[in-house]
């Protein structure tokens, strides 16, 4: 955020501030353990908003649920912002010294009256208002955002939009106040850090800075290209353009976790070459060239990252099976027979070298993120204790570096739009005991498991006809398939649900639109128009 | 909130009992139904989840409407007030009077506890299938009812009726008890002598009767003393809790006072269910608007706003009686907004216990008020800093309450007059079994075992169990033994509740001790392990020694008993454990007949 890619916050701040908002975010199931801090929060007194399309257990917990409309969030944050100038809640003292643009941005959200943002969420105007009071008014505030976000064609537009808001508030760059992305699995952010990124090196540096690349190329002893790679939505294009010919797959499973999976699956068979390094042997590794088993978790030595940036040590409880390599041994002796002079490093040593070019990382020294229970980045020399929480220079009078842009955006509508041929919106989304497409949950048993199933209102089985457990034909503009159906209260006529999890089975990805953001790369997994039809 | 809950749908009846509890339900979210702004809208949350203390009220209203919990009314309930299935189901199992199996019929609980057991209870136990069967009501036992002077006892429990208690019973008389109200029980002695028992027989529903008999003088003693002067003549009088533990109630109520933070509460424990107790369900029953004062000095001595009476499920009458003592005290501006015009503000509420004789242990009583199974907490931290949702908290058991009211109208140095030095007062007794003349003895701290047997017409007496289940066995030639804290402490034995169960010299008490020990065994909450299986393994160790198949020998078992009762005595959280071995070591140190040797 404002230049660097994590969120501005520690969990000891969820854990004391006054108000949190989930956005987008079932927690309580996708990032329990997050989920976990908020819960102290909560009983710590904090007031909960959850604005989601569904009310999910996390939004469960708050004291009001705002059920928006799939993709109308930008309507939302706008009224919000609107609301809180027109009120005069927004923090005119921070706003003058740390941000820019607040003109264009009050302009822009004129036309955002709470009517509006009702007539395009379908939440009722007393809600949203108070959400805005609430946010407007509170000492201190947590807002949080995950998948619900981000998965749009316009997730950029999304982030920024609330990010504007909290800009309008000064909510961010104070203890207790914040902007939280929280982040997936355990080291989600750890891999962007470490620069698995098309256009950033370690530390978040510019790729297409000459100065950055010259640092790195000097100890790498290689070349390193000058421009940015491509996202993943990109990647697609190039493959389809037959520019991009072999790909090399760490620990993703693309046939399964992308959008429109039929189209997924053609592109990946008509590669030159494909390799694929992971713990198993993946959908996608099962059409691979080559597979380079890899070490789990267990078998490496290394790092993990949080969400609140904290980097923390992992230790090798045991030796891989079989010819399985941990991915240091497997990408050093790649490097070789690519022609690179580089030895197989030790954790240590590979971690110690990235530090010596990441300033964020620079005082991060085992031997502290052993003493210390992790630190949190930026934490540039060996005296400093890491961050609890980012951009407290804003809060500098005068404001050190630069300030902080307002970005005035737009609603725009899900690109699969309803039809009366295609009359339901489907989302998708994560259940408790399962990660992303199974590979990894999939082979554990658990007595909560539901697997692949089409989730509805009552009320949309009631209108269908079909009973929980009745087999319904589920069709988008791309695809179709059978699953069976099952009773959820959290969905309101006209939503339906589907997790990820089970491609086997129920691969929602056939249903889903591979249009993406362009600033992100990212594709709309969470708003497809579907049409359900019961099975005679 | 985790467990889906789609399957079981309440009656017409269970919903309408939930409802004029917590009123018609504001939308689908909680258990209304769907409108289309639901869908896009549900305000909950903390406002929702602060609704749990009304679990057991709501779970009541069903109980006594359609005679038990179903699992469409719990469903209905976990709605309403966003519970979890699961935690309602384990607060609907960990109460006796709520039955989850039974719908519909109407039960009647007999008492086969050690004082009715005395009074033919196993013979009436059996007598019943062939009683009943005619009229199709079912029958459970129960452990004490609390009507020792009068055994034995039953109550019955008829859906859209509620609960009532019969005493005496018989073979006969079992088949046609019905809502006929007991008077509190008989008071021995002369009236015109007693102070906590001097208002037992007047109207217990008129306020004139009560003021004509001297009441409200405490409360109008209390607001010229104010706050500080009341704890003051509370220190003074030295009295001492009277529920056992003997705390002194001056430093008890300061601190209360003395706690930061502008809410406190103020409780008044009338879940009194030790075998062989019934003082404060003669209190409850003949004298509610003492405890409406008593409740109002402690609020106003203390700066709490808000009281509760918790009365046991057990004691429909004192729960009526208390509700209306409260309902004429409010209309003549005694609670409420400005009490008597004094600037104070008081609001008492009455909450029903539901068969549980840990909620008598004043964390498990907390619990039981905010919704949850009644499982003792660890202390410290202490009520009077961390109590009742998680505020300052003072919480005294009934008579406790009447005798600081005593303290406030006559003054601390005249109360501690009465009695001894560190006994000060006067101090009830519950004489049962073995007597001619079973009740509640007024009489002051001091007065010996023998004299109190003499009032209550013992003979041939073989022991006396001091102090209910969780008390212990003195033999007859402790009738010397003063009646005091320091002395029954110095003799090794307790006062306890002030419970006096008295055996005649025929006794077997091989059946007693066996009752004692599944007494405990059933009223383990569970929550600690000492508790949770010692007091399994103590009955069962028990049972094979009078069965005469020791594992290994007579020796190794009581061994093994006494290593037991040490494990529960040391490592027990709260007073159940503690106290659950100590009648049957003392019976089988003092050799009773039929006590294991």
């Amino acid at each position: 955020m404002f230049g660097a890619g994590g969120g501005t916050s520690s969990y000891q701040e969820i854990e004391e501030t006054d108000l949190i908002i989930m956005w987008g975010s079932n927690a309580r199931e996708a990032h329990p353990i997050f989920f976990h801090h908020v819960l102290k929060g909560i009983h710590n007194g904090a007031r909960v908003f959850a604005v989601d399309p569904r009310r999910t257990s996390s939004a469960e917990w708050a004291d009001v649920w705002l059920g928006i409309d799939v993709g109308s969030d930008i309507a939302i944050a706008n009224a919000v912002g609107r609301e809180i100038i027109t009120r005069g809640l927004h923090d005119e003292e921070f706003i003058e010294h740390a941000t820019q643009g607040f003109d264009a941005y009050a302009e822009s959200v004129e036309s955002y009256t709470l009517e509006r943002a009702e007539d395009i969420s379908g939440v009722p105007a007393d809600a949203i208002r108070q959400l805005a009071i609430e946010y407007g008014n509170a000492e201190t505030a947590q807002l949080c955002w995950t998948l619900g976000i981000t998965e749009h064609h316009n997730a950029t537009d999304n982030v920024l939009a609330l990010i504007n808001i909290a800009l309008l508030t000064g909510h961010v760059g104070r203890y207790g106040s914040g902007l939280v992305p929280v982040r997936g699995q355990n080291n989600v952010q750890g891999g962007g850090d470490m620069g698995a990124l098309p256009n950033k090196l370690p530390g978040f540096q510019d790729v297409e800075d000459d100065r950055s690349r010259a640092k790195f190329e000097a100890v790498w002893g290689a070349e390193i290209p000058a421009k940015s790679g491509k996202h993943i939505s990109l990647m697609h294009e190039a493959m389809d353009e037959g520019e991009l010919r072999a790909l090399f797959v760490l620990g993703e499973n693309p046939l399964q976790s992308e959008a429109d999976s039929k189209e997924m699956a053609r592109r990946l068979g008509a590669l030159d070459f494909m390799v694929v390094q992971d713990i198993f042997l993946t959908a996608t590794a099962e059409i691979a060239d080559v597979v380079l088993p890899a070490a789990g978790w267990a078998e490496s030595e290394g790092t993990y990252t949080s969400s609140e940036r904290r980097v923390q040590r992992v230790r090798k409880a045991v030796d891989p099976p079989g010819e399985a390599r941990g991915d240091i041994e497997l990408l050093s002796i790649l490097a070789r027979a690519f022609g690179v002079d580089w030895p197989t490093p030790t954790a240590e040593e590979a971690w110690d070298e990235m530090r010596g070019l990441s300033p964020l990382h620079g005082g991060m020294s085992y031997e502290r993120l052993e003493n210390l229970g992790g630190i949190q980045w930026p934490c540039p020399t060996e005296d400093d204790p890491g961050a609890l929480f980012l951009h407290g220079r804003l809060w500098d009078r005068p404001v050190t570096g630069p300030r902080a842009p307002f970005h005035a955006v737009e609603y725009s509508a899900p690109v699969d739009t309803l039809t009366d041929e295609f009359p339901m919106r489907l989302t998708t989304g994560r259940r408790l005991d399962s990660y992303n497409t199974g590979v990894q949950s999939g082979r554990y048993s658990s007595p909560r498991r539901i697997h692949g199933v089409l989730d509805l209102s009552p009320e949309d089985g009631e209108a269908l006809g079909v009973a929980e457990g009745d087999e319904v034909k589920v069709s988008s503009r791309r695809g179709s398939l059978t699953a069976p159906v099952r009773f959820d209260r959290s969905l309101r006529p006209g939503l339906a649900f589907m997790a990820v999890h089970f491609p086997d089975d129920t691969d929602v990805n056939v249903l889903t639109v591979d249009s993406w953001d362009p600033k992100s790369g990212t594709a709309e997994f969470k708003a497809t128009a579907i049409r359900v039809e019961a099975q005679v | 909130m985790d467990i889906r809950n789609l399957l079981y749908k309440p009656s017409e009846a269970e919903r309408n009992a939930v409802d004029a509890v917590l009123g018609p339900p504001d939308s689908v979210w909680d258990g209304g139904s769907f409108s289309r702004l639901d869908g896009h809208v549900a305000y909950g949350g903390r406002a929702a989840r602060e609704q749990r203390h009304l679990l057991l009220p709501v779970l009541h209203a069903v109980q006594d409407a359609v005679g038990g919990v179903s699992r469409g009314a719990l469903g209905y309930i976990s709605d309403r007030l966003t519970v979890p299935p699961a935690e309602a189901y384990g607060v609907a199992t960990f109460y006796a009077l709520f039955d989850v199996d039974n719908t519909g019929a109407t039960t009647i609980h007999v008492c086969d506890d050690i004082v009715c057991a005395q009074h033919g209870a196993e013979d009436l136990c059996e007598s019943l299938d062939e009683a009943l069967g005619a009229n199709g009501s079912r029958w459970e036992r129960s452990p004490c009812l609390g009507q020792c002077d009068r055994a034995p006892a039953a109550m019955l429990h008829r859906p859209g009726k509620g609960y009532a208690n019969a005493a005496p019973v018989d073979a006969e008389t079992v088949r046609s008890i019905d809502f006929e109200e007991l008077d509190p029980g008989l008071v021995h002695q002369d009236r015109d002598q007693l102070r906590l028992l001097g208002r037992i027989g007047e109207d217990p529903s008129s306020l004139d009767a009560y003021r004509e008999a001297g009441g409200y003088a405490a409360l109008e003693r209390a607001l010229e003393l104010g706050p500080g002067g009341v704890v003051s003549e509370l220190e003074e009088s030295n009295l001492r809790g009277r529920g056992g533990a003997a705390f002194p109630i001056g430093m008890k109520w300061k601190g209360v006072a003395e706690a930061p933070g502008p809410i406190k509460y103020v409780i008044a424990n009338g879940d009194e269910s030790e075998p062989g107790t019934f003082k404060d369900r003669l209190l409850m029953e003949g004298d509610p608007f003492a405890v409406v004062e008593a409740m109002t000095v402690y609020g106003f001595a203390t700066g709490s706003t808000q009281g509760y009476v918790y009365v046991r499920g057990e004691y429909p009458t004192a729960e009526r009686r208390l509700k209306e003592a409260i309902r004429a005290g409010r209309e003549a501006g005694l609670i409420g907004a400005n009490v008597a015009d004094s600037g104070f503000d008081f609001e008492l509420e009455v909450r029903r216990g539901a068969g549980a004789y840990i909620c008598g242990e004043e964390t498990a009583l907390f619990a039981s008020i905010e919704g949850h199974r009644g499982e003792p907490r660890q202390k410290p931290p202490f009520p009077t800093q961390h109590g009742l949702f998680g505020k300052p908290t003072g919480i005294n058991n009934i008579e406790t309450l009447l005798a600081a009211l005593l303290v406030v109208e006559d003054g601390g140095q005249a109360f501690a007059s009465i009695g001894t030095d560190q006994s000060t007062g006067p101090k009830l007794f519950c004489v049962s079994g073995a007597v001619r003349s079973p009740g509640v003895y007024e009489v002051p701290f001091g007065t010996t075992l023998g004299e109190l047997m003499e009032m209550s017409e013992a003979a041939d007496i073989g022991a006396v169990l001091l102090g209910g289940a969780a008390g212990s066995f003195v033999g007859p030639d402790s009738m010397d033994l003063p009646l005091t804290f320091e002395d029954t402490r110095e003799a090794g034995t307790t006062l306890g509740s002030g419970a006096v169960i008295v055996f005649d010299d025929q006794t077997d008490f091989a059946p007693v001790l066996r009752r004692i020990a599944q007494f405990f065994r059933d009223e383990s909450c569970g929550q600690c392990v000492p508790c949770r299986i010692g007091t399994v393994r103590q009955e069962e160790a028990l049972a094979r020694l009078m069965a005469d198949r020791p594992l290994d020998s007579s020796k190794t078992e009581r061994g093994r008993l006494d290593d037991l009762a040490r494990v529960m005595t040391d490592a027990s959280i709260c007073g159940l454990g503690q106290t659950a071995a100590s009648a049957i070591q003392s019976a089988m140190r003092l050799g009773l007949p039929g006590a294991p040797t």
